[in-house]
């Protein structure tokens, strides 16, 4: 069965391709279908959802458009989640194919780093990132990236721990290539089917992370969020639910989408392990 | 090896960890924009000069970088974490008076999503491939993509603000003055969302792995032997199964312990539980750098103290732990 098909086959997989697919149009549409800044003041305070056409999804505590919100606050969400994932592969990445390829006291080194890592409670040091570096983008991302590559690590070391000792490696030794084409141009290209995996389940995560962030008032000033969305209405839960509700349920949809279409993707790129965990 | 060895190691590797979160802690403090007396001070950059200069000659700050960082390390080693000028107390004493409540909280959400995730994965494999196992892998799907922040709000709206099942917000029924027992009953009624909304996640994970594990286990030799000599399907899977099963969700739950920690942040601020996660946010709010770093150290300590703590179970209920080791 060709890649597709296998994708194709798991139902739960192309149920999250398209709530993706749709999040993403959104997403990209979001300055013609509300061309102005989400932000402005466009309409009474408090006005409940599916009542007017103007705010389909009514309006928040200072009257701006929670749709319009939702859609630009996709933008910044989407390009948080995969723009962190990105500086938490290039973290990840090379520290594991370095550790993985060396061996020894380099490899020892770097494990115990990536352990420490680990240790630390990451949301906790996210938080204390974003707060020193002051809520921007810049900081956000970084923060993100640096409390989410040590698994990152971890995998692309056991990839490579296990292609080195392969005879189209070992032929590369023998004649004479340097270590780093080896490692870039021999042993990383095999690994990239379980990262691209790992990646599409991590920016699920980064998401959520910076939604966290966001929602505890650590969201860029400039970007709307879907956490500050949420942190917005949480004084006025009882009289005006669908301010904190829809943004949340947004993060929701969005997150269990990538994690469906992740697995379809590992299901898909690893066959046989995919029968096996049946 | 033995326990006291196997301990003392685990110690002296605990210290060595946050020996390094002082380090760091220590270069955040200068990697902050503009003046690190300001950030000791905590004043968005209105602190009076008389401080500022104070803070500078205590933190050496006019020294060279590893002279400052020296005397930064040599506080940490007294267990002087700052001092919080906005609140004008030592950051360790207001810690201190925060952190039974966070363990409380940490502490419960511990149990209920490891025993709920085993549970709830053990049940999974055992159906597996029924409509026992969708239901409960779906639920784990959700439980695993919900924001943390937005199911402890929506829970706060249905099951205190329309149903009035449990309180809102809080530790205790203030002014009620319970005590003994009553008042034990009073604080778990307000434990009981905060919780399980921050268990949520963690029993998704938990669920999975003990579904995956006790599969995986199922295809065993002894299993298969167990079930040959004729012991009834209910028995190989709680004795041989589920028993052998567990090991690896008990290392996940404990290396994830750190989360669980970072996590309660979000919950104590929805539930104002007067937790260090609580006092993290306040801190986060009026920029009190001192305060922030203090909580992030002494989280820290509690996931060091948490993993030994669950090596140590784990050791004591799995013998074979110890002959590899």
């Amino acid at each position: 069965m060709s890649f597709l098909k296998r994708f194709a086959s798991n139902r739960g997989a192309v149920v999250g391709l398209i709530i993706l697919l749709v999040v993403i149009v959104f997403a990209l549409l979001a300055p013609s279908l509300f061309p102005q800044s989400p932000w402005r003041t466009v309409g009474r305070p408090f006005l409940a959802p599916f009542v007017m056409e103007r705010f389909p999804l009514g309006t928040d505590t200072l009257g701006r458009n929670i749709a319009a919100g939702l859609v630009h606050g996709a933008r910044v969400s989407l390009m948080i989640g995969v723009v962190s994932t990105l500086v938490a592969l290039l973290i990840g990445v090379p520290l594991g194919a370095v550790a993985g390829y060396a061996g020894g006291f380099v490899d020892d080194a770097l494990m115990r780093f990536t352990e420490f890592f680990q240790t630390i409670p990451s949301f906790a040091l996210a938080i204390v990132m974003v707060a020193i570096l002051q809520p921007q983008l810049g900081s956000i991302v970084l923060a993100i990236g640096v409390v989410s590559w040590p698994p990152v690590a971890r995998l692309v070391r056991g990839e490579v721990l296990s292609l080195k000792t392969r005879e189209y490696v070992q032929a590369a030794v023998t004649i004479g290539q340097s270590t780093p084409r080896i490692i870039f141009s021999q042993v990383l290209p095999n690994t990239i089917a379980p990262i691209i995996v790992m990646g599409s389940l991590m920016i699920g995560s980064a998401i959520l992370l910076e939604s966290s962030l966001s929602f505890l008032g650590l969201g860029d000033p400039n970007l709307m969020s879907w956490g500050y969305m949420v942190g917005a209405g949480r004084t006025r839960l009882i009289d005006a639910w669908w301010i904190s509700f829809f943004p949340g349920l947004a993060i929701f949809l969005t997150v269990l989408a990538l994690n469906l279409a992740g697995e379809g993707l590992n299901d898909a790129l690893n066959p046989r392990l995919a029968r096996g965990r049946e | 090896m033995n326990l006291a060895q196997f301990l003392a190691g685990r110690l002296v590797k605990g210290i060595v960890v946050l020996f390094a979160i002082a380090i760091l802690n220590f270069f955040l403090i200068r990697a902050a924009p503009g003046d690190p007396a300001q950030v000791l001070a905590g004043e968005a950059g209105a602190a009076d000069a008389v401080l500022l200069e104070q803070l500078r000659a205590r933190f050496g700050l006019d020294q060279p970088l590893i002279e400052q960082l020296w005397i930064y390390l040599k506080g940490y080693a007294s267990l002087d974490l700052g001092f919080s000028y906005r609140q004008q107390r030592p950051v360790l004493e207001l810690i201190l008076d925060r952190l039974p409540a966070t363990l409380l909280l940490t502490g419960a959400a511990f149990l209920v999503s490891l025993g709920l995730g085993v549970l709830m994965g053990a049940l999974a494999a055992r159906r597996a491939g029924r409509w026992q196992d969708s239901v409960i892998t779906t639920l784990a799907l959700v439980f695993y993509a919900t924001p943390l922040f937005w199911i402890a709000l929506m829970s706060q709206i249905i099951f205190s603000l329309k149903l009035g099942l449990v309180p809102n917000v809080g530790f205790e029924t203030i002014g009620a003055n319970y005590t003994g027992l009553a008042r034990a009953l009073d604080i778990a009624q307000h434990l009981f969302l905060p919780a399980l909304t921050l268990g949520l996640f963690f029993t998704a994970l938990y669920a999975r792995m003990m579904r995956a594990s006790m599969l995986e286990i199922a295809g065993a030799d002894f299993v298969k032997t167990a079930r040959a000599k004729g012991l009834s399907p209910g028995v190989v899977s709680r004795r041989h199964v589920a028993r052998n099963a567990i090991l690896p969700v008990v290392t996940l739950a404990g290396l994830q312990a750190g989360q669980l920690v970072g996590g309660a942040v979000l919950t104590e601020t929805v539930f104002a539980w007067p937790g260090i996660g609580r006092l993290m946010f306040d801190a986060l709010v009026q920029r009190d750098y001192s305060v922030l770093l203090g909580v992030f150290f002494v989280s820290s300590a509690m996931v060091v103290g948490f993993n030994i703590l669950t090596d140590l179970v784990y050791r004591l209920a799995d013998p074979r732990i110890e002959a590899t080791s």
